[in-house]
């Protein structure tokens, strides 16, 4: 399989804080991709260079085989890459279905009925569609976040970021969630997930990217890398020599 | 099988009315007075400005605090065009339009390198630098302005009355015509963008909308239609002096404070705002200062107390919507 996102060498750092320090690795079509590390180790920010809301200091981001470190984030948005926001982002002021009637509209370029039938498709399956005609402004926070998925799903993204969308959800919610993304990932879309919930990050994901301080410290299988001395120490604070 | 709409039982309502209350004010110059006449003329332009302020920075978050550049702008262009050019004042005013959305283009490729407080304060500089430019042209009057001549004046209507008529229907043509532009161009897909921007650049970006274009074409389509709006002003006025075409009172203070007070961000807002205003200065007029003075205390009071306007208040409690933008969502059982 050929590499959808390739990212080489890739340097971001705010003064002396260092958010992503020569990260390379690659992401094939397809793919559902985890990405593991402490708080403050840099995920998120990848996840703004990679949809362009960051500019990289160095390094190139290919998207489909294009080098895209200097188009603009609505550019790459077109070009097939979604995200969902940790601090979910809803567009207060409309209606669950207006907001994403937008990511269909301007990220996936559909019109008219094909763009409102493929919101109702979108709403449906990510459970929202009760609330359809609710202000975003005045949903819970669970809500909101099944909206940063069902707006980044709108734009009929080739690449999905998904950024914590698994946080305190109730393990049947859990389980409904995990199914969607399985299903999401069945039709073709390749995915990145950065989650804390382990578990449902396992029963996704083919491979997991590790990060601390911006470095990609390992990367493999999930069962070898959950494994790895490093990722304990890191993770769980278990010193590897004891 | 679920269905989208987009009108509500409200907005047809709304609709019937608004058509009944544009068919009386159309007939106004058979039944009003001629001050009564002048008033609404006024406040029918002071509407247009109010939407047209409201859709910059209620929805595209551009701030300004300058429009009257381009309110002075189109009245400076009325007077030079129909002067010096010959052109019928109607015309000159839509030629003052066009010429306005044009400069307003390097205007944007300023200031809107500006954020926030500064773009704000950048549109009034760019307001002065208009005033004391048009104060040195002395084929126009230099600072202490000058009148439209009488054959221009004259070239309108024959009578006073016929001149009176119709500028107050080109005021009420106006409002119309903004309130259907700003309601069109919201109803469209550009407006769903905008509207998505008003509530969240970082993510309307991710999903695909370019803010910085959407932005420069709502801030050059409203400053066009802004200079048209001070032609028309000042045609009613017939004289212009650089005080009175770029003051920053008139033309935006008062223009902010009805967009405030009415509900920043919606379409009715400015609206209610305009009649809440016109209220106000009617019955305070014979205060003096203590008139301004309330107008701070209401603008203050509504601010702590209802950010989001008379409006505001009233759609979040009752749910109403009058111009039909929102899609509805009608869900059904399966089967049906």
């Amino acid at each position: 399989m050929s590499a959808l996102l390739s990212i080489s060498g890739l340097k971001k750092s705010f003064g002396a804080v260092v958010v992503a320090d020569d990260t390379s690795f690659d992401v094939a079509h397809g793919e559902a991709v985890g990405i593991l590390g402490p708080n403050g180790a840099g995920k998120t920010s990848l996840f703004n260079l990679i949809t362009g809301a960051l500019g990289p200091d160095a390094g190139q981001i290919a998207f489909a085989g294009q080098d895209i470190s200097n188009t603009s984030a609505a550019r790459r948005c077109k070009l097939g890459i979604a995200r969902s926001f940790q601090v979910p982002q809803p567009f207060g002021g409309m209606t669950v279905f207006e907001n994403a009637l937008v990511g269909a509209i301007e990220g996936a370029g559909l019109r008219g009925h094909e763009a409102e039938d493929h919101v109702l498709a979108v709403l449906e399956d990510t459970g929202l569609l009760p609330k359809a005609n609710i202000r975003a402004g005045a949903l819970s926070l669970l809500d909101r976040k099944r909206l940063e998925m069902a707006r980044a799903l709108a734009a009929k993204p080739k690449l999905l970021l998904l950024d914590e969308i698994a946080g305190g959800l109730t393990e049947a919610e859990c389980t409904a969630l995990i199914d969607t993304i399985k299903r999401v990932n069945a039709n073709g879309t390749t995915i990145i997930w950065i989650e804390h919930v382990v578990h449902a990050l396992l029963a996704v994901v083919e491979r997991l990217i590790v990060i601390d301080f911006g470095k990609k410290i390992a990367e493999g299988a999930p069962k070898a890398i959950m494994e790895s001395a490093e990722v304990k120490e890191i993770y769980l604070g278990v010193d590897p020599d004891v | 099988m679920n269905t989208v709409t987009r009108a509500t039982p409200a907005s047809r309502v709304a609709m019937i009315i608004a058509v009944l209350a544009l068919i009386v004010l159309a007939a106004a110059p058979w039944w009003a007075g001629r001050a009564d006449l002048r008033l609404l003329g006024e406040i029918f332009l002071y509407l247009s400005l109010a939407c047209l302020w409201n859709l910059m920075a209620g929805y595209a978050g551009l701030v300004s605090v300058g429009q009257q550049a381009f309110v002075g702008f189109g009245g400076y262009m009325l007077f030079a065009l129909a002067i010096f050019g010959g052109l019928h004042p109607i015309v000159a005013i839509l030629l003052a339009g066009v010429l306005a959305g044009l400069i307003s283009v390097p205007i944007a490729a300023l200031i809107f390198r500006l954020k926030g407080a500064y773009f704000a304060i950048g549109t009034w500089v760019v307001a002065e630098v208009f005033r004391l430019t048009f104060a040195q042209i002395s084929a126009l009057g230099g600072g202490s302005g000058s009148s439209l001549p009488v054959d221009i004046v004259r070239s309108l209507a024959d009578s006073r009355s016929g001149r009176e008529a119709l500028s107050y229907w080109l005021a009420l043509g106006a409002a119309v015509t903004v309130i259907t532009c700003v309601y069109l161009f919201l109803r469209s897909r550009r407006g769903l963008a905008l509207t998505a921007i008003r509530d969240s650049e970082v993510a309307a970006s991710g999903l695909g909308i370019d803010i910085w274009r959407t932005k420069l074409e709502v801030y050059v389509v409203t400053s066009a239609f802004t200079a048209v709006i001070g032609g028309l002003l000042f045609l009613q006025k017939l004289r212009i002096s650089p005080d009175a075409a770029f003051s920053v009172n008139d033309w935006t203070a008062f223009v902010i404070f009805i967009v405030v007070i009415g509900g920043i961000g919606t379409l009715e807002g400015p609206i209610i705002g305009t009649i809440l205003f016109f209220l106000l200065r009617e019955t305070l007029a014979d205060f003096g200062t203590i008139y301004l003075m309330v107008l701070g205390v209401v603008a203050i009071v509504v601010m702590l107390k209802a950010p989001k306007g008379v409006w505001g208040l009233v759609r979040d409690r009752y749910d109403l919507e009058l111009f039909p933008l929102s899609y509805r969502v009608n869900t059904k059982p399966k089967g049906d």
